[in-house]
């Protein structure tokens, strides 16, 4: 608490007209300097040329954070972090980043050639210094016309679909009626830290009654470097629509920030649907955890409408620390919410996910799918909400939580939390823990599989019920990316 | 061939095989016979190489090269096939997926290429033909739900399928149905070769009606104690093991 204390000190002590000439001649810079006040909030919303309400509403948010306490509810382990030692704006990559990829961490390269990663996208990765703006070269070069297609036939068809940053200039009617509607700019510690500075992320908007007619990616995103680590993403499915969105990347991404505390909003209007399908695969630090991620993210969906729809699918193998629950507020009549999850923890990594479902509406139903494969010294944690309204008539969720052991020195925890006010809503929950036998091993083996093989034979049949609800690229990307995170959990 | 030379073995500290002797040339089938509890599958185990038995003695030599420092999936390659008395269910994964993965990776040991697709697919269509296993059965998970006398089958599917120079079939016959002993038999048959030995441990002569035995050997605690030609598994079926038992004690 001195740190921030020392901040609101420091806040009230700058003298406007002094503060007012340094903000002039900052703008000019690059990046803010360390550290957390109104003045980096004013820089961050200044460089990004946004409109008056926006600046307050970070501002707004940042004074809230003030008063608020990191949460320690969440079955995980870290060093206190320091938030005045932390850019918020553009981190200076000329002092960070490793000089070639001869610096980086041998067991991570190791993981590019297992992934077939381009020799190019691995420095991207890893983070070596200046490649990110030798390979952004390339792939304007290489994707200018791809890219155009794409937008054109988006334009088309009506979507919007641009940097968050871009959205507030071109449409800001849309960002200010639906920004922080779902994830309150007071929700939590890290939401509140995301909403007062957040870098930037992808905005859409699909117009009703339109089927997106592509997944959207972030790989197609113009201009998506550098969204840094506190992104913001909404995403609006205007009545009757369909879209589809795909977060992340398999390769494991190294990054110099080691908070990483995204938000993001979907809002379902009546009929719409929005399938939601993330990968995430940060670097999880070396054997001993070191360096690895924290990865605090806020997701929600809002089914507004009725009959609305929100499906999240997630495959979580990386970071450090994941901190994620990604939820849906089933507040339209007769809407739906899902929850596909496949979270693996090796190493050190510690994992605490899971979702929540708030029925609100009548006969709103729901389906949880959770998979959590824990190996080496691991901890993973399924946390989990289902509540029902009293007006919730005709409620119904079914959730099935199965854990799978690898050796005995990791940990698999289930915390469901049940509630439910309405008499008639039917809530059912199965869970499961077991363990990959030596019996199923040596089975396997005897076929001709190698112990690695055969446990991530055996894993991908665990998990062969979310990994179906993957677009298809992307259910076989992760099934590899299984098979490379579980390696040297046997043996 | 396989060549077991005075092997010793235990498990969690206890002795299970004692010295056991036993030659299979090549083109033989040969039987085990024995008691419950004397060894029968923990042989078959050591000689596959499950990494919880501890080999205090003796060698093992398949094609005459010692395979005890090899993993199993290392004997598999070489050729080395056991079915088990009690398959293994692998939820989630089905039967086809499994199929492939081990055909490829025992490949991929010998620096052979994947089987592509469509030539995975021939194979295995043809193998289940021959075995009677249906198309639905194979896009089930491995085992699960599949009843005492199907695992059996898909064991024996599996050998076919993956034509190894040696197979050990451990109590094979058990919960096979009249038919699907007559089908199993066949199976193996249709397997053997000049250049293929068999090691079949069954209880019963019924097996032996189908897959005529070169030599039969009686196991008891662990060891072999007599060894003899097909007339031997008469013998023990009008008789019992009580004679041998009492002799190796
Ligand atoms: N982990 C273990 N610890 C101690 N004893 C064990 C262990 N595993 C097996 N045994 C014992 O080893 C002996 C041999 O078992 P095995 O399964 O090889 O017999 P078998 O000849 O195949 O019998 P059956 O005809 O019933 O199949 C049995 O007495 C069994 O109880
Ligand atoms: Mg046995």
């Amino acid at each position: 608490m001195a740190a921030v204390q020392e901040t609101v000190d420091k806040v009230k002590s700058i003298d406007v007209d002094a503060y007012k000439y340094g903000f002039v001649t900052d703008i000019e810079s690059d990046k803010a300097e360390k550290g957390l006040n109104e003045d980096t909030v004013r820089f961050i919303s200044a460089k990004k040329g946004e409109p008056e309400w926006l600046t307050e509403w970070r501002l707004d948010a940042y004074r809230r954070w003030l008063t608020m306490r990191e949460p320690t509810w969440a079955r995980v382990d870290y060093p206190k972090i320091d938030y005045q030692d932390l850019y918020y704006y553009s981190a200076p990559k000329s002092m960070s980043g490793p000089m070639s990829l001869d610096e980086v961490d041998p067991e991570l390269l190791r993981t590019y050639e297992k992934l077939g990663i381009p020799l190019r996208e691995r420095e991207i990765l890893a983070g070596v210094q200046g490649a990110s703006t030798r390979v952004a070269v390339d792939a304007v070069f290489d994707s200018v016309s791809v890219a155009t297609t794409f937008k054109a036939e988006l334009a088309k068809a009506g979507v919007i679909f641009c940097p968050i940053s871009e959205a507030v200039q071109s449409h800001p009617e849309l960002v200010r009626k639906y920004m922080g509607t779902v994830v309150p700019v007071t929700d939590n510690y890290f939401a509140t830290l995301n909403s007062a500075v957040y870098s930037d992320g992808s905005f859409v908007y699909i117009p009703p009654g339109v089927r997106c007619p592509m997944e959207l990616s972030t790989y197609f995103r113009i201009n998506e470097q550098n969204t840094g680590q506190f992104e913001r993403t909404l995403i609006i499915a205007d009545k009757g629509s369909y879209v589809s969105y795909l977060e992340g990347c398999t390769a494991p991404k190294r990054d110099e920030n080691q908070l990483h505390a995204a938000v993001v909003e979907l809002i379902a209007l009546d009929d719409a649907e929005i399938k939601y399908s993330t990968v995430q695969n940060w670097y999880p630090g070396d054997s001993e955890g070191k360096g690895g991620i924290y990865n605090f993210v806020t997701k929600r969906g809002d089914c507004r409408g009725a009959r609305s729809k929100i499906s999240w699918t997630q495959v979580e193998t990386g970071s450090a620390i994941t901190w994620k629950y990604p939820s849906c507020i089933l507040r339209g009549d007769e809407s739906r919410g899902e929850f596909y999850s496949i979270a693996i923890s090796n190493g050190r990594q510690q994992v605490d996910s899971g979702t929540k479902m708030l029925h609100l509406g009548r006969n709103t139903s729901s389906r949880i799918i959770s998979k959590g494969i824990s190996a080496g010294r691991s901890n993973n944690t399924y946390r989990g909400q289902v509540f029902a309204h009293r007006k919730a008539t005709g409620a119904r969720n079914f959730t099935n939580c199965d854990s799978l052991l690898i050796g005995n020195k990791c940990g698999a925890h289930t915390i469901p939390y049940i509630e439910s006010r309405n008499a008639n809503a039917i809530f059912e929950h199965e869970a499961t823990t077991s363990k990959i036998s030596d019996d199923q091993l040596f089975y396997c083996m005897q076929r001709g599989l190698s112990a690695e093989e055969a446990t991530a034979l055996i894993v991908n049949g665990f998990v062969r019920d979310v990994l179906q609800q993957l677009p298809m690229e992307f259910a076989v990307e992760a099934q590899k990316l299984i098979s490379v995170s579980l390696e040297g959990s046997v043996g | 061939m396989l060549e077991i030379i005075n092997l010793h073995a235990e498990i969690d500290g206890k002795k299970i095989l004692n010295g056991l002797t036993l030659t299979v040339k090549d083109g033989e089938v040969a039987a085990i016979m024995g008691p419950n509890g004397s060894g029968k599958s923990t042989l078959s185990y050591v000689v596959a190489g499950r990494s919880d038995y501890k080999v205090t003695g003796g060698d093992v030599l398949l094609n005459g090269q010692s395979i005890l420092e090899l993993g199993a999936h290392e004997r598999a390659a070489k050729g080395l096939f056991l079915a088990f008395q009690y398959p293994l269910e692998i939820p989630g994964v089905t039967t086809m997926t499994f199929l492939k993965a081990s055909i490829n990776a025992q490949r991929k040991q010998r620096g052979e290429p994947e089987l592509s697709t469509p030539d995975f697919m021939k194979k295995v269509r043809a193998a289940a033909a021959k075995m009677g296993v249906k198309d639905e059965m194979l896009r089930r998970p491995l085992n699960v739900g599949f009843s005492g006398g199907e695992k059996k089958r898909l064991e024996i599917l599996q050998m076919v399928l993956l034509e190894p120079s040696f197979a050990i079939l451990d109590e094979t016959d058990s919960g096979l149905d009249i038919d699907a002993l007559r089908i199993v038999g066949d199976g193996v048959n249709s397997l053997r070769a000049k250049d293929r030995g068999f090691l079949v441990i069954t209880h019963y002569q019924r097996l032996l009606d189908h897959i005529v035995p070169d030599t039969v050997h009686v196991q008891s605690q662990g060891r072999i104690v007599k060894s003899g030609g097909p007339e031997l598994a008469h013998e023990l079926e009008k008789n019992g093991y009580r004679d041998y038992v009492a002799a190796a004690a």
